[in-house]
């Protein structure tokens, strides 16, 4: 575009600005998407990196590398950064780059509210991750934070912890509130919520989740300040308080945070098993309702993470019912998903693989999730790598496979250039015999009974741990491939068509690869 | 941004507000909870234990529990650790404390009662949990409990648990707290 005809539109059609600048002021939403990506991808290889120093000290029983206090902040500073850091800006990032693509919008509805949320995140996690180098180290605890360990014995790092949750809530709030004004204002004239593609969907029920529980995150750390520096005994039994109380407002919180994590990632599998078998999605509206049932559901389900607290019968068995009942709506997606593949045309491109790994390992994920409901047989697994195996099951080869399956599936829409087909195709099944290789064995250590959260173990879990330390570096090594992978497409490649994957659907592939700065200026026609 | 979009953005924000404070009042709710169902082993304290009072009991096996807080010096024990009663009749019991350090402390006691569901046929008349203990240094006593079980307790509970967890105190007022002090 030359200058001269730049002076003739209004600054609503101008490109990029140039410098570091354009990415700090940015209100784009692609802008602030791809900035949420490489967030979240450098927060993958840092909290990657500290999986390693796990792995690596549980290579052999006895005390080999660290020391068991930096081998706790490890696993704590591991789980909140997978969990803060990577998956849930990946997931925003996504939202960010796709839903107005996706809704016929030209922007998110607050652009500067958009740049805010993005701005906040590397100080929160600048915060937390400058308490390692703190007198006490970092934060110990674990990543549930359980009171009195992150009260009453925590190490002073522990305030920096609580004000960059405060942080990263703020952060997650603000996102979802933009969302959810872009969605329910902002879509093309025809775009009902009943014709919404099915990640908007995803997005939509996400974010209500995100604004009922991020909230009560904030209240809860906020509880912990009080308790520790102001004198409160809100998780203080000499004061009048308990401890139990603030494991039940940390679940309360933190299982429809779970389903944060995941119900992004069933949108994104719909779009990419449709694409790739070349049929229209199997059970479109039962998968909106599965979805928010699945949502609503996540709410009356938290105390299955504390069967062991000592909860009198009647809850043990609701919670344990109601649980069990959310296989019924994951059952129904599940099945949904096969059968839109069953007799379809399907292409095994990188992004079918993970779409497909993804049906596969995260319903043995759900499965062990299952056994877990089961209140008599937690007491045995509870606090065991079994529960370990179950939520990297539904993390790893569910959530972040999704989120890879998704970059492969819209990077040529991003960038404008074909993926490495050939390279990518070795970075899945690296991945998928690492993932596998690390995770499976932890099922059968845990129920033989190893438990979380300690650096040594006794000598009959050795063989299984070794294999999953070698599975575990496999599986890291190959996500620098990954990186490799991105940034050899960003850079160049095979030039991408407008539609790039035949047969695809939604607006995204009306524009062009890459798709320009602005689109949908003016909203399309949805019939 | 459109009218539409704004009374979106102010809608969400009130449900931001709201879910904090109801997270704080899931504190108080919990305790409620936790009162009603006798969850926990709360003990509900009631002026009416009188009407607990009858001829016809049965035999019940009390044990009694004492922890100590982590880092709370002092001795405490149960005199009895198990002690057979009466349901319907009045029953005493005493708990042995020393002070065994060298300054004056203040100590809490929290209650509890397992299983749960025994709670709300006992009543306590009298308990040093109801209030805070003050003891000088190399000072001791026996604290006592007074209680009476209902005969309508469910004949499946034969054995009932009542436990204390003895707390240090002596520096709650002051706002530097104790966990300053542990480093």
């Amino acid at each position: 575009m030359s200058a001269v005809i730049e002076s003739h539109h209004d600054d609503h059609h101008h490109g990029p600005a140039k410098g570091i600048m354009r990415w700090v002021l940015t209100t784009n939403h692609k802008d602030i998407g791809s900035l949420y990506l490489w967030f979240s991808f450098a927060m993958f290889l840092i909290g990657g990196a500290m999986a390693m120093v796990i792995r690596a000290e549980l290579f052999q029983p006895g005390m080999q590398i660290v020391e068991p206090a930096f081998y706790n902040q490890m696993l704590t500073l591991h789980g909140l950064i997978m969990v803060f850091g990577a998956v849930m800006p990946a997931f925003v990032g996504l939202a960010n780059w796709l839903v107005p693509m996706m809704i016929g919008a030209p922007d998110m509805a607050l652009p500067r509210l958009n740049n805010l949320s993005f701005w906040i995140l590397p100080f929160a996690f600048g915060i937390l991750l400058s308490s390692l180098f703190m007198e006490g180290g970092a934060p110990n605890f674990g990543w549930t934070f359980y009171a009195p360990l992150s009260t009453t014995y925590a190490p002073p790092s522990v305030t920096f912890f609580i004000f960059s949750v405060h942080i990263m809530g703020a952060s997650s709030i603000m996102g979802s509130i933009n969302v959810i004004v872009t969605i329910m204002n902002m879509r093309a004239p025809g775009m009902d919520l009943m014709k919404m593609p099915l990640f908007v969907w995803s997005w939509l029920i996400t974010a209500y989740l995100l604004i009922a529980v991020m909230p009560v995150l904030a209240g809860a750390v906020t509880m912990m300040l009080m308790d520790i520096h102001f004198g409160t005994s809100f998780f203080n039994a000499a004061g009048g308080g308990d401890p139990v109380l603030f494991q039940h407002i940390f679940w309360f919180f933190g299982h429809p945070e779970v389903y944060i994590m995941i119900l992004p990632a069933f949108g994104i599998t719909s779009h990419i098993i449709e694409t790739f078998a070349r049929k229209q999605l199997f059970g479109y509206s039962s998968m909106v309702w599965a979805m928010l049932s699945i949502a609503i559901l996540s709410f009356v389900v938290w105390a299955h993470h504390m069967f062991t607290v000592g909860m009198p019968l009647a809850a043990e068995l609701f919670f344990m019912w109601a649980t069990m009942l959310i296989a019924v709506p994951t059952g129904v997606k599940v099945f949904n998903w096969v059968a839109t593949m069953f007799r379809g045309s399907i292409t095994y491109e990188t992004p079918m693989l993970f779409a497909i790994a993804f049906v596969v390992l995260f319903t043995i994920g759900g499965f062990s999730g299952l056994m877990l409901a089961i209140t008599p047989a937690d007491f045995q697994y509870h606090d065991t790598y079994f529960v370990v195996a179950h939520f990297h099951y539904v993390l790893v080869p569910g959530s972040v496979f999704s989120i890879m399956a998704a970059v492969y599936y819209w990077i040529p829409k991003w960038t404008g250039n074909m993926y490495d087909e050939r390279l990518s195709r070795l970075h899945f099944w690296l991945s998928f015999v690492g993932v596998n290789v690390t995770f499976f064995p932890q099922h059968w250590i845990g129920l033989a009974g190893m438990p979380r959260r300690y650096p040594d173990y006794a000598l009959q879990f050795a063989d299984w741990n070794m294999v999953s330390t070698a599975g575990a570096f496999l599986f890291g090594a190959s996500q620098v491939l990954f990186l490799f992978i991105v940034l050899k497409t960003v850079l160049g490649g095979k030039k991408a068509t407008p539609e790039v994957w035949e047969g695809a659907r939604g607006l995204e592939w009306t524009v062009d690869s890459p798709a320009p700065y602005h689109t949908f200026s003016t909203p399309p026609k949805v019939s | 941004m459109n009218n539409s979009a704004k009374k979106t953005l102010k809608y969400l924000s009130l449900a931001v507000f709201g879910m904090f404070f109801f997270s704080f009042a899931l504190v108080p709710l919990y305790d409620v909870f936790c009162e009603v169902t006798g969850l926990n082993g709360k003990i509900s304290q009631s002026e009416e234990a009188s009407a607990y009072e009858s001829q016809i009991g049965r035999d019940l096996t009390v044990q009694f529990v004492s922890h100590n807080a982590e880092q709370m010096p002092w001795v405490f024990k149960p005199s009895e650790r198990i002690m057979k009663v009466k349901t319907g009749k009045y029953s005493n019991a005493t708990f042995y404390v020393k002070n065994n350090t060298n300054k004056p402390m203040t100590a809490r006691a929290i209650p509890s009662v397992a299983p749960s569901n025994a709670n709300e046929y006992l009543k306590k008349l009298e308990c040093f949990c109801f209030e805070e203990q003050f003891l000088n240094p190399g000072e001791e006593a026996l604290l006592p409990v007074r209680f009476i079980f209902d005969s309508d307790i469910p004949d499946s509970i034969n054995n009932v648990a009542l436990s204390y967890t003895i707390f240090d105190i002596t520096n709650y007022d002051e706002v530097e707290i104790a966990h300053h002090d542990m480093r």
